[in-house]
């Protein structure tokens, strides 16, 4: 081959290769900043401790029952409607319907999150206040609410595209036998998609977890360890945004790196699962 | 072409309007070219944009950009050399000045006041009933001649150079209650308390406008006035900080800051001036 034909391949290696070298050198880099913390055994104290810097005490523990809580909700609320609405998209809908559904899905995947954290403000927050959790509104659960919208078109893209993917001869196969769209759905569709749909889940889980700007808007940030979901609350994501500005020396400073270690950690494990489990289903497909 | 000669002769007015309006104090901008990168305190920034406005107007050759963060952005990212200009709402601690070399400036003072909604019948508080508020003591505006609701608190993040003044001379270094909610600049802050008609929080004296209403501390009321007879205790220098001694378009745009024009910006934006 010239070189004139391989140089795009070149391009494409070194960028490969390049994106590929950029993810490890984000973990080695907070490895090494975070080492001071691993190696004195820090790290895992300040994870069950609670943040009192007034009295020396950095710990990150209320900041990791945030994330997680925040996150969970925000699945919990945001499956069923995904579900629902992969349902409708692929299948229970009119054609017209469904093309509807899919393009509104597909357009909220494209609106930027600072417009959702904008309209909570000003519509969900004063609502949640006067209406529900009472307090300042800025809380948990608001926060999840948000976020289950937010998560909620990249579940179900990935619901509809794993409902769609079945072999079409046992869609035919069943249409012969005379089942209904809905009969389909639930013993044909949904079984054999159930791969597809629990990444889907995984990655919505992973989307929550990691967005910064809905919790720093809405949660309420208090560094008290929630302990219920009317209760404000600050994410880890959050926390790193509002540490940041302090003194570089300090160990308030130091705590983000803890926290960001544990959201790295905490992706690497999503998609290690979400790996295992698209392996496995193509091996099933096969 | 009638809409952009129209367009021309207006933006000409605008010019000479600016030009005759601020005088000399930008002559020594004239042939100056370059980028000049400011950030940090959020309580700066409107007087930066004005004065940024005026001399990029004048100067197109000069570009100024301005950024917020907070004080604890503002004097480490200039101490890290990314920025030109890093502005603090407190002094750098020796530790600070001396690890980075930096240079302070303090152009304006500041008053920070106590705020809550314009709706809340509450308007006077004493530093003490302010403590327990903050520390979680008093939960109720009932309890302070207000509604039957529960006191919402606000709070800035640590590294603020509000939050700084505000818990050493109006709280007395007294506990925050780590129920408060938190929020990260003096615009969020003011926007929280005029979406909240529950809240309390505190801003800089030159973010008041209509939407929040302040609080009489003591029986003092802040405003521009008390903060600068000194009436009002609640107060701080602001600061401009540069690593090493101020050089080129960092040196002019500080001394612009200390110049008459500079120091009428500051007033005009709700600051005392300190020439």
């Amino acid at each position: 081959m010239s070189f004139r034909h391989r140089l795009p391949v070149h391009i494409f290696r070194i960028a490969a290769f390049g994106s590929g070298f950029l993810t490890i050198a984000v973990f080695l880099m907070m490895l090494y900043l975070g080492w001071p913390l691993l190696s004195s055994g820090q790290f895992f104290v300040i994870l069950t401790q609670e943040w009192r810097p007034g009295e020396g005490v950095y710990g990150i523990f209320p900041m990791l029952v945030g994330s997680f809580s925040m996150a969970l909700l925000a699945l919990c609320i945001s499956l069923p409607l995904s579900l629902g609405t992969a349902f409708v998209a692929t299948t229970l809908a009119t054609r017209l319907m469904k093309s509807v559904v899919l393009a509104m899905v597909r357009f909220m995947a494209g609106i930027p999150t600072i417009i959702y954290g904008f309209v909570a403000v000003f519509l969900l927050v004063p609502f949640m206040r006067e209406q529900l959790t009472g307090g300042s509104g800025l809380n948990i659960l608001t926060a999840s609410l948000v976020l289950a919208i937010l998560i909620a078109p990249t579940m179900i893209v990935f619901f509809v595209s794993g409902l769609q993917n079945v072999e079409s001869s046992y869609c035919l196969a069943v249409d012969a036998l005379g089942g209904r769209p809905v009969q389909k759905l639930l013993y044909l569709q949904l079984p054999q998609a159930w791969p597809t749909i629990v990444a889907g889940i995984i990655m919505g889980l992973g989307r929550a977890m990691g967005d910064t700007l809905i919790s720093l808007m809405v949660a309420g940030n208090s560094v008290d360890v929630p302990e219920a979901v009317t209760d404000s609350g600050r994410t880890l994501t959050a926390h790193i945004a509002l540490v940041i500005a302090a003194d570089f020396a300090s160990m308030e400073f130091r705590t983000i790196f803890a926290c960001g270690l544990v959201l790295y950690l905490f992706t690497v494990v999503v998609v290690a699962v979400l790996r295992i489990l698209s392996a496995k289903m193509v091996r099933e497909v096969r | 072409m009638k809409c952009l000669r129209k367009s021309l002769f207006m933006s000409l007015m605008l010019l000479s309007f600016a030009i005759s309006a601020t005088g000399s104090d930008t002559g020594v901008f004239v042939d100056q070219k370059g980028i000049l990168k400011i950030a940090g305190g959020t309580a700066h920034i409107p007087v930066m944009k004005e004065a940024a406005k005026i001399i990029m107007t004048e100067n197109p050759d000069i570009r100024i950009t301005i950024a917020g963060g907070g004080s604890g952005v503002g004097i480490k990212q200039v101490g890290e050399g990314l920025i030109d200009i890093g502005n603090a709402g407190r002094k750098a601690t020796e530790k600070e000045v001396a690890s980075y070399n930096l240079h302070m400036v303090k152009w304006a003072i500041d008053g920070v006041g106590v705020v809550v909604n314009p709706k809340n019948s509450v308007t006077s508080l004493t530093t003490g009933q302010l403590q327990d508020i903050f520390s979680g003591k008093t939960i109720n505006w009932k309890e302070l001649g207000g509604e039957d609701r529960e006191i919402n608190l606000y709070d800035r993040d640590a590294a603020s150079g509000t939050r700084a003044v505000f818990w050493k001379k109006a709280l007395k270094k007294a506990e925050v209650s780590k129920k408060a909610n938190v929020v990260v600049s003096n615009g969020a802050m003011k926007t929280a308390i005029a979406g909240d008609p529950y809240g309390i929080g505190y801003v800089s004296v030159g973010h008041f406008d209509m939407t929040v209403a302040p609080i009489a501390l003591d029986g003092v009321v802040p405003n521009l006035e008390t903060v600068k007879n000194g009436t009002y205790w609640v107060a701080r220098g602001l600061y401009s900080l540069t690593k090493g001694e101020p050089t080129g378009l960092g040196k002019l745009f500080l001394d612009f800051l200390l110049s008459p024009t500079g120091q009428q910006i500051a007033t005009d934006k709700g600051f005392i001036s300190v020439q």
